[in-house]
């Protein structure tokens, strides 16, 4: 067991350098120059803007730009953005805060999505089932901006219940409205999972055989079926983690939530490499642990998985 | 100009906001509420500022709003646009080229050094630099002495005494003086120069507020300021100081609005266009500014020059209709255009020779079409390129409606994912189509309109325009020593610009704003903003 | 257990068809090759067979069917169902209007077609929708069982390949593609936007469900004949994992093509002169509060098409699934 983890965890190491690299190069690639668009409409002095490649090495080619910045890395120093503050900065500010809001939206979405999943498998076809499918299929079908609009006006402007944006210092009752809207976008996907998961697992011998033992639905439902269901949950669960460190651009935006999503859309938007390299490398870092727990998590989900041999 | 930006998108670059409030209050300087609370925090709408507060290095509407309330110049602007002396006791020229500035005694620093002679020049000659890589560094270029090639100092400043300096033109410009209420031209402490990085994060100032302690600068979250108790100058607040918030978004700082937890925003967003009048009544703003929208045709593309261009593009000018668009795309949020600067500006008209060409007229615009057609004819699609970050679509999309339904051509819009492509393809002239162009004036001055953007060679003459005619008549005006002789200068020169429509002038941005149930006094200065230190709470 | 099942022994289920006709006697008394071999002449069965008799029978199948074959007839011929231009002749004077005389959804705020513009998306939509569910299941598919299945060094290199790409952030790649490819804006390029960086999530799903599959008695049993280790991934554990996939990829389905319009709404999706579902609702979204028919219709048209699919997506999977079979 510690040799296997031993392994994974020196596996990030080509992860880390295959990541950077990518993304380094995918900011590279970007058409337009960054410096140039720091001046608005005005057209910039040409010697200013060559000092100014200079100081950030968008002189250099690719590949030096790249060494630069992972030499940098390796003394502790993530490089300093377009508005002179260091990225470490930017990072220790931003990531605790949507670290929060991204656990929260995982809760929501895990306890939501997994029991309605499981109920509307237990009772295929009902009218449970049903309602569970318009419901995702309304979900589904609007795009997040949407919902978290129309959630900001309902539950923030004409009902009070919450604040609109969220306030200084992101206190945690603040990010529970921004969690629900982003908690809705994977809300389909994990009923659709855990329900389809639910059904399969119930056709199963070791169900049927429970049943004729006379064991109870209650035991039954939450011992054999849902934790033989959940392999393929925990799994979706996983990678939705990643996607809520990152991808909360439009819902951080419209709460004005001061995290990552945002941050990294600006940097991305102004070509700023550094930025966007760090904030990647660290999410990779942490999606990288999540997997690795994920993947020991099945074996106590389903004893047959055994990763020593 | 200042850039204004968002990050996700929602808002536009470089458009902006702001005049004068409707409804209520009339009327000029400060009139404090009786009962109104001297020490209340207004909170308001600001978005993180993209470079350190040094005032020559801050070029856009986020780290602006805050020098400009922090720091105070020679001259600050009232609510019309007028400049009124700040730091300065006078400044007094003979020949629009040499102009002799005596500071006032006895003001000073938040850290108690005395603003002095040196306290301006210093900050010039710094941000005038060319290795201090200073974003606004061109603001100093017609001082003497001034190189945008190789590192030199200023040499047409000159100290007399501790509070008296002179500044040397390299050519007259009658309104220099008009300029220094600009961010770039703000004086600095000594201490500002000695370590600029550790200054921009938490810099000493001479203006109406002050940062509230060291470290007030909450990135991406708020800057608290407080009031300056030494501030002497004609913009002493009526308030106990400024929380201005950072939003991602206009739609979030709406939202806030509507839930009173911000007192004043400077920008509605596009999705509340329609609704924010009636939500907010006589507390929403709508006025025009000092914004002008247009896009550029280079000369360059083919079709475009000589007189088959001049007729395409009073075609094209003629086939817009701007009432409508503003009307339904901007719901009322815009100005239809009469000119090529801002009604807010003094010396504006609406009724420059030639400005018919604004009019929409779909009979004459295909005609005009079709006699271009008989030098040569069209073919392809015309094509105006866009960021796409900065929610023109909508405008660009109705404009290329108007060109298909009344021209009869192939038209549409040309998407950009980021601001940085199309402009980078615009200033290395590679753009290969007709090109979104903004500009929000620096100070308030016709000139600040043409200059900077027609002049044969300025720096952002985008289209690589150019008559001589039209350089001459500026020329002339900016040595007027009398400002409505240049002013008509200035409008003689727009009727050149309207033959040849080197940019067609779409409308001018109004400002948008709107304010809570708590604050009174709310009036928006000539550049979009609010001014803060007017407005009273509770 | 139903007929279909008993009668025909699929190759994993040989060790009870035997048994249930011959449970007494000896083994080497009844030569087994005889038997099967009758067996298999008499009727030709595989999984992808008996799926298909199992959908055939069931209306779902032919309700979805229906509805999957007038959306994809809207998207090849949208000509025989409107005859309004889509994207000429648009009046602002007829901005949000209501609905008309031959105009029965009335007109977006550019004062277009609302009805055509709908129909005349559905191409670009769908194919959004489609391509980036193949690509996605397509490499999610590979990755994902040949990590599980193969285990060890190859589950690793797979895995991480599969994480250094899931860590790339959709819309960064989808900024780098759509100005790199800003000349080539199109369905393919919003799709490879969309669907490059998306397949690892399939992929890790998978490979979780077949480790847990793989586990199965079955397929020990298919060792134990010597069955290849190929055609045991291809034939047993594949089709027996499928199911989350199929759950996932029919949501997916909806998901890229509501990921166009947030990406437009971002700034990086496809210009207005092409038209799609998630386009027009990323254009309404503004006069969300003052119209919001504008909004909600092109919704419909993609839920309606994504119901469709879900509903496919679950006929398919039940009639792969010979356990759900047997339940019904």
């Amino acid at each position: 067991m510690a040799g296997y983890i031993l392994r994974r965890l020196l596996q990030a190491i080509p992860v880390f350098i295959g990541t950077t690299f990518l993304i380094y190069f995918m900011v590279f690639a970007l058409p337009g120059d960054p410096i140039i668009a720091l001046f608005g409409d005005k057209t910039p002095n040409p010697a200013i803007v060559a000092q100014l490649r200079a100081q950030y090495h968008l002189d250099q080619p690719f590949i030096v730009q790249y060494l630069i910045y992972m030499g940098g890395i390796f003394r502790g120093d993530f490089g300093i953005s377009f508005s002179g503050q260091p990225v470490t900065e930017i990072l220790a500010r931003t990531f605790p805060v949507t670290l929060r809001l991204a656990v929260i939206a995982l809760l929501i979405e895990t306890i939501a999505g997994i029991l309605v999943g499981m109920i509307a498998g237990l009772r295929k076809g009902k009218i449970f089932d049903g309602t569970t499918l318009a419901v995702s299929l309304i979900l589904i079908s609007l795009p997040v901006f949407v919902i978290a609009f129309v959630a900001q006006f309902v539950f923030g402007v004409q009902l009070g219940w919450a604040r609109t944006t969220v306030g200084t210092g992101a206190p945690t009752q603040d990010l529970i409205l921004p969690a629900f809207v982003l908690a809705s976008i994977s809300f389909a996907q994990i009923v659709r999972l855990t329900r389809s998961s639910v059904i399969e697992t119930s056709g199963l011998d070791f169900v049927r055989t429970a049943y004729s033992k006379g064991l109870g639905r209650r035991r039954i439902v939450p011992v054999h079926i849902l934790r033989n269901s959940l392999i393929p949950v925990v799994t979706y669960l996983a990678t939705d983690f990643g996607v809520l460190l990152v991808g909360a651009t439009v819902t951080e935006g419209i709460f004005n939530v001061p995290g990552v999503g945002n941050t990294l859309y600006q940097a991305i938007i102004r070509g700023e490499g550094p930025t966007v390299v760090s904030f990647v490398t660290v999410m990779v870092l942490i999606y990288l642990l999540v997997n690795l727990a994920v993947d020991l998590l099945y074996g106590l989900l389903d004893p047959r998985i055994r990763y020593v041999k | 100009m200042k850039i204004r930006r968002y990050g996700v998108s929602f808002a536009a670059l470089a458009v902006a906001s702001a005049l004068v409030l409707t409804g209520c209050s009339g009327g000029g300087a400060s009139t404090p509420a009786t009962n109104a609370n001297t020490t209340a925090i207004i909170t308001t709408n600001g978005s993180e500022p993209q470079n350190p507060l040094i005032p020559t290095n801050t070029n856009e509407t986020g780290g602006g709003k805050i020098t400009d309330n922090i720091f105070a110049g020679l001259v600050y602007y009232d609510e019309k646009g007028a400049p009124v002396n700040d730091m300065a006791d006078s400044i007094e020229t003979t020949d629009s080229t040499t102009f002799t500035i005596k500071i006032k005694p006895n003001e000073k620093f938040t850290n108690g050094e005395a603003v002095t002679a040196d306290s301006f020049i210093n900050a010039w000659q710094y941000g005038a630099l060319l290795s201090n890589k200073q974003l606004n560094s061109y603001f100093f270029a017609d001082i003497e002495g001034y190189s945008e090639d190789a590192d030199s100092p200023l040499t047409g400043l000159t100290k007399v005494d501790d509070l008296t300096f002179t500044v040397k033109l390299k050519a007259p410009a009658a309104d220099f003086p008009l300029r220094l209420g600009y961010t770039a031209f703000m004086p600095l402490p000594s201490v500002a120069l000695t370590d600029v990085a550790a200054f921009g994060e938490n810099p000493i100032g001479n203006g109406p507020y002050k940062l509230a302690s060291t470290g007030a600068w909450q990135h991406n979250v708020q800057i608290d300021l407080v009031v300056n108790p030494d501030y002497t100058g004609g913009r002493k607040p009526q308030n106990g100081g400024l929380t201005i918030k950072f939003y991602a978004s206009a739609d979030a700082q709406y939202a806030d609005l509507q839930s009173n937890a911000v007192d004043v925003i400077d920008q509605i967003p596009d999705s509340a266009y329609s609704t924010y009048q009636s939500d907010l009544g006589d507390r929403a703003v709508n006025q025009p500014a000092a914004v002008f929208q247009s896009f550029t045709i280079p000369g360059r593309l083919p079709h475009f020059s000589g007189e088959e261009g001049q007729l395409r593009r009073q075609a094209i000018s003629e086939a817009i209709d701007r009432d409508t668009i503003t009307k339904v795309i901007f719901e009322g949020t815009r100005t239809a255009a009469s000119d090529f600067t801002s009604p807010v500006i003094d010396g504006w008209s609406d009724s420059i020779e030639g400005s018919d060409v604004l009019k929409y007229n779909a009979d004459d615009a295909k005609k005009l079409w079709a006699q271009a057609d008989a030098i040569s004819p069209w073919s392809g699609t015309f094509q105006i390129a866009y960021n796409a970050d900065g929610g023109h679509q909508g405008w660009v999309d109705a404009v290329a409606n108007n060109l298909k339904n009344n021209l009869g051509i192939d038209a549409s819009g040309a998407p950009s994912p980021t601001f940085a492509q199309v402009r980078t393809a615009i200033t290395d002239r590679t753009i290969q189509t007709a090109f979104r162009t903004g500009w929000q004036a620096d100070y308030p001055g016709l000139f600040n309109f043409l200059g900077p953007i027609y002049a044969t060679g300025a720096g952002s003459n985008d289209g690589d325009y150019s008559n001589p005619d039209f350089d001459a008549l500026l020329a002339k005006g900016s040595s007027e020593t009398d400002a409505s002789a240049a002013n008509k200068d200035f409008q003689d020169a727009q009727s050149i610009l309207f033959k040849d429509l080197p940019a067609i002038p779409l409308w001018y941005s109004n400002v948008t704003g709107g304010y809570g149930t708590s604050v009174s006094n709310v009036h928006f200065g000539w550049n979009s903003v609010p001014l803060y230190y007017e407005i009273t709470k509770g | 257990m139903s007929n279909d099942f008993t009668e025909t022994p699929v190759a994993g289920s040989a060790a009870s068809a035997r048994s249930r006709g011959h449970f007494v006697a000896p083994l080497e008394e009844t030569p087994l090759v005889a038997i099967d071999a009758v067996k298999v002449a008499e009727k030709r069965s595989n999984l992808w067979i008996d799926a298909w008799r199992d959908a055939r029978r069931r209306p779902i199948f032919w309700i979805s069917g229906a509805l999957i074959f007038l959306v994809l007839l809207v998207a090849v011929f949208p000509g025989l169902f409107t005859s309004v231009a889509p994207n000429n002749d648009c009046q602002l004077s007829l901005s949000n209007g209501a609905a008309t005389a031959g105009h029965p959804l009335g007109f977006t705020k550019q004062g277009c077609d609302v009805y055509s513009r709908i129909i005349n998306g559905t191409s670009t939509s769908l194919t959004v929708g489609i391509i980036v569910i193949l690509l996605t299941t397509v490499l999610g598919v590979v990755f994902g069982a040949f990590a599980g299945f193969y285990g060890g060094w190859l589950d690793s290199f797979l895995s991480r390949i599969g994480d250094i790409f899931f860590s790339i952030p959709y819309i960064l790649a989808a900024v780098v593609i759509m100005s790199v490819l800003s000349e080539y804006r199109s369905v393919w390029t919003i799709s490879l936007a969309i669907g490059i960086f998306a397949w690892p999530s399939t992929a890790r799903v998978l490979r979780a469900e077949i480790l847990s599959v793989k586990q199965s008695d079955y397929v020990m049993a298919s060792e134990a004949l010597g069955v290849s280790k190929l055609r045991i991934l291809f034939r047993h554990v594949l089709p027996n994992s499928i199911a989350p996939v199929i759950a996932i990829t029919t949501i997916s389905l909806a998901a890229a093509i509501v990921a166009e319009a947030t990406l437009s709404f971002l700034g990086v999706g496809l210009g207005s002169d092409i038209m799609s579902w998630g386009n027009e609702i990323n254009q309404a979204q503004r006069d969300i509060r003052t119209h919001p028919q504008t909004l909600i219709y092109p919704s419909i048209a993609l839920s309606v098409t994504v119901f469709a699919f879900i509903l496919m997506g679950e006929v398919i999977r039940e009639a792969l699934d010979p356990k759900a079979r047997a339940l019904r």
